[in-house]
């Protein structure tokens, strides 16, 4: 699944997107979010405060509990400070 | 139908190009409502914001926003302009004009479109400081996210 990140998450990630192949134990965006947590450093550092964190499913707003199954593309990014 | 018009680009707009647009070969408006919003200096200290935008999503997003407010009021014109990539203070940032028979729809419709604007469409903002540090990312306010409250 193409992954895409925007901000300080982009930045902390140090990549703007990437292909990633999930494990089939993940079912949700927040069992994706906690799969990027364990892929090291710079991803645990992106994402130390999960809570806050936001997600799109094909450019979509989507809740942690949404499942990804079907899903092109996921995003994560900060709350937005647009306008 | 009010026609929806949403455009998500780094150049630069003339609002007053935008209000004349929405009006354009028709008579059946009574009212526009405009909001622009500007890069402020925060008091001398900012030289630019740096707009990050999702792209596709931000287009997507604002015109999911300007439907919601097409089947809420009564609207005749919805234009909503949002730019990317470096602003200097004193610059245009977003655009957002209802047009309708009755200033109450227009008024309405042109705030509840920024209102959802800021914390649903996909855009962040990053200072650059006239120090010449490329500061930190803009938080988003909680008063921001508390305002969409009301509309529900």
């Amino acid at each position: 699944m193409k992954v895409s990140y925007f901000a300080w998450i982009r930045e902390r990630i140090g990549r703007p997107e990437e292909e990633i192949a999930f494990p089939a134990s993940v079912v949700t965006v927040a069992d994706a979010l906690a799969h990027l947590q364990g892929l090291g450093e710079e991803y645990a550092y992106a994402f130390e405060k999960p809570g806050i964190i936001r997600a799109a499913l094909d450019r979509k707003h989507v809740k942690p509990e949404t499942p990804i199954a079907g899903a092109g593309e996921i995003a994560f990014f900060p709350p937005m400070t647009g306008g | 139908m009010a026609r929806i018009k949403v455009r998500i680009q780094p150049e630069d707009f003339d609002p007053t190009v935008e209000i004349a647009a929405l009006g354009a070969g028709r008579a059946d408006i009574g009212g526009i409502v405009s909001f622009l919003g500007l890069c402020r200096d925060e008091g001398g200290r900012l030289a630019a914001l740096e707009l990050e935008h999702y792209p596709g999503m931000a287009e997507e997003e604002i015109t999911r926003i300007c439907e919601e407010a097409v089947s809420r009021w009564s609207l005749l014109g919805l234009t909503a302009i949002h730019r990317y990539g470096k602003i200097a203070p004193g610059g245009n940032i977003v655009f957002v004009a209802a047009a309708a028979g009755h200033r109450q729809p227009a008024f309405a419709a042109a705030e509840f479109v920024m209102d959802f604007l800021k914390s649903r469409a996909p855009f962040w903002k990053k200072e650059h400081g006239r120090d010449g540090n490329i500061g930190d990312w803009v938080e988003a306010r909680d008063q921001d996210e508390q305002a969409l409250m009301r509309w529900r």
